[in-house]
């Protein structure tokens, strides 16, 4: 595995400002750390944006299903029940009634569906140990992880992260 | 880096840099707990066990020993429902609605308001499972596969659509809340490992789930928070809409109108944020959290207490002109006894704190003061106690027949459960602002640099 330095910055602009000169002289920035989201920042490294709604979308769209085979199947197919004379064979004729179950299916499955996907991809889940380069981070200081394509250029990266912003850089542990 | 007009107000006072902010919100959890804490404890405490008395009496010689009859099947225990779970919107309307407005003063009270809408449907919860009489059958409540001769839950009935909102509603609530404390909790738990609190750093990590803060997982934080907002936005406004129609599909007089959905919702926003005013004027004051928590916010939220109040008052006069000119004699006779029956005094009292005393907050002078916003909330949380008493109670007592006419007063297990539930939310609260951080700081750390009183002074400098 090659080796990971950190290096510490204490306001988000500046290191908003570093990224692109740090990254067109040839410095792999693998990840910031910071205790707030910054806005633009996943632009500014480059990551893809998320599919995550569209997962909540597929999720939402699956509690939909399963509540209208549920209202169908116990209402209408298993026990139809007349109630005050109202058409009790036929799904569509039911359904503005069973509009409000649809609904809060839909949004259950969505908004559960979503967060268990996020709590997994993002693998935050309980007993999880943190990956913490710098006990700051979650508190005013950002911390941005760069990959040494080669240890004998640790030195030249310092160097060029101090240049570019950087108060500290620090190996993890240290 | 965002800009934002000098002449709106600060919302962060006092210069507080990043730090700052993180040792405000970790101190109280970090430290002792202080005397006021330790005696609003003991006397919650005391409420709660008084509570799980009334409870045990309720279960074990049944609904019974309340004061509801034949007539008056619904008494306190759904007025006290109705509240609580009213109480409740104001969270999810600070934490969803505001910020799909991006309305940033919410950012110091979300936190404190989603949980206040969490231990407010946990109140609420416990008199839907205590009113149905045999609470060891709560799961009658769902649809299960059973062998009772294939016979399924009624989905033509507001009751059963009741139970799916108020779990659906529940449930999203709480894992919207718990997300966001995920990134609070591990600030908590980089300072134990700082400081070598090793009880506090095996809590806190646990749970805290391993967040570190990745901008891959504040890309996702975000697009989650930003869509369970727009999920949680009709959902609250679907859970009073369904609450209301528990009454409204039925065909007593008084319950029967079109006009209580939004009626309802108006109300319980009304509520719920008296009650968050009267919760955080005391937290504010006593985590010393004035600098986050400002007057600019009391009075944001007095302008919605107005408005919601306001709402509600034209809902009241509709109501009575629609029953006089609808002609319906039942429906007129239902408002009239309403407002000169042996309730009177319950429908005045409603008048009184939802119609009039909201109306105060006109004056800039009363919505930026203290003392007087905490008593009008006070009033507020009344007075909308009430109004479920008098549509659940007035409305049945003289229904079509008169010989079903009956009068209806709580016996002391009632008041008891009442006033135990009261005690089962601030026990609670007090366990959540002792042991979790009550101001997002992760959310509130973003607008340090643009709506901060620092960042307004700078600003203003740069202008000249």
């Amino acid at each position: 595995m090659s080796k990971h330095i950190f290096a510490i910055f204490s306001d988000e602009d500046v290191l908003m400002e570093n990224i692109k000169p740090l990254r067109a002289k040839g410095v792999k920035i693998k990840d910031v750390f910071s205790p707030f989201p910054v806005h633009g920042m996943d632009h500014a490294l480059g990551l893809k944006s998320s599919r995550i709604s569209i997962c909540a979308f597929l999720y939402g769209m699956t509690g939909l299903g399963l509540a209208i085979l549920m209202t169908r199947y116990m209402m209408i197919t298993d026990w139809p029940m007349d109630i005050g004379g109202k058409p009790s064979f036929e799904w569509y004729k039911n359904v503005p009634a069973f509009v409000p179950v649809l609904f809060e299916s839909t949004i259950f499955c969505a908004a559960h569906g979503m967060v268990l996907t996020f709590y997994l991809r993002s693998k935050i889940l309980p007993g999880v140990t943190a990956f913490v380069p710098d006990l700051r981070m979650t508190d005013d200081k950002f911390v941005m992880q760069v990959e040494l394509k080669d240890e004998s250029t640790e030195s030249e990266v310092t160097a060029l992260l101090k240049a570019h912003g950087a108060e500290e850089v620090k190996e993890y542990g240290k | 880096m965002q800009q934002e007009s000098p002449l709106r107000k600060a919302l962060i006072l006092g210069d507080k840099s990043l730090h700052d902010i993180t040792e405000d919100v970790c101190r109280p959890i970090e430290g002792k707990a202080s005397k006021a804490w330790k005696i609003a404890f003991t006397v919650s405490a005391a409420a709660l066990l008084w509570w799980v008395i009334c409870i045990s009496i309720t279960v074990g010689e049944g609904i019974g020993m309340w004061g509801i009859n034949n007539s008056i099947d619904w008494g306190w225990d759904i007025t006290n429902f109705v509240w609580w779970v009213g109480i409740g919107h104001a969270g999810t309307l600070i934490s969803a609605v505001l910020l799909l407005f991006r309305q940033k003063w919410r950012l110091s009270i979300n936190r404190a308001a989603e949980a206040m809408t969490i231990f407010a449907v946990i109140c609420a919860a416990t008199f839907l499972l205590s009113h149905i009489g045999r609470p060891w059958l709560p799961y009658w409540l769902f649809p299960f596969a059973n062998q009772f001769g294939s016979l399924w839950v009624n989905f033509n009935s507001p009751l059963v659509w009741d139970t799916f909102a108020v779990s659906t509603y529940f449930t999203v609530s709480l894992v919207f809340w718990y997300t966001g404390l995920i990134p609070d909790f591990a600030v908590i738990r980089d300072r134990a490992v700082a400081r070598g609190d090793k009880a506090r750093k095996f809590w806190y990590s646990l749970l805290s789930f391993g967040w570190v803060g990745s901008a891959k997982n504040w890309q996702r934080f975000e697009e989650v928070s930003l869509v369970l907002a727009g999920m949680s936005t009709p959902l609250v406004l679907s859970v009073h809409t369904i609450v209301s129609m528990d009454f409204a599909t039925s065909v007593v007089p008084g319950w029967h109108t079109t006009i209580f959905p939004p009626y309802f919702v108006a109300g319980a926003i009304f509520s719920g944020f008296a009650m968050v005013q009267t919760l955080l004027i005391i937290t504010r004051k006593v985590l010393n959290l004035q600098e986050y928590i400002t007057i600019y916010h009391i009075d944001m939220m007095n302008r919605i207490i107005m408005i919601t109040g306001s709402i509600v008052g034209v809902a009241y006069i509709t109501e009575f002109f629609i029953a006089w000119y609808s002609g319906v004699e039942y429906e007129s006779y239902a408002f009239i006894n309403r407002a000169t029956g042996p309730y009177w005094w319950a429908y005045w009292a409603m008048m009184t704190c939802n119609v009039i005393t909201p109306q105060l907050f006109w004056s800039k002078k009363l919505r930026v003061n203290i003392a007087a916003t905490f008593i009008i909330s006070i009033f507020v949380n009344i007075g909308m106690w009430f109004e479920r008493f008098v549509i659940i109670v007035t409305s049945l007592h003289r229904a079509y027949i008169p010989s079903e006419w009956a009068m209806y007063s709580p016996t002391w297990v009632e008041v008891g459960i009442y006033l135990g539930s009261i005690g089962l939310f601030f026990t609670l609260y007090l366990l959540f602002v002792k042991f979790f951080p009550v101001i997002a700081m992760s959310e509130l750390k973003t607008i340090v640099k643009s709506s901060s009183s620092q960042a307004k002074k700078k600003g203003a400098h740069h202008h000249e």
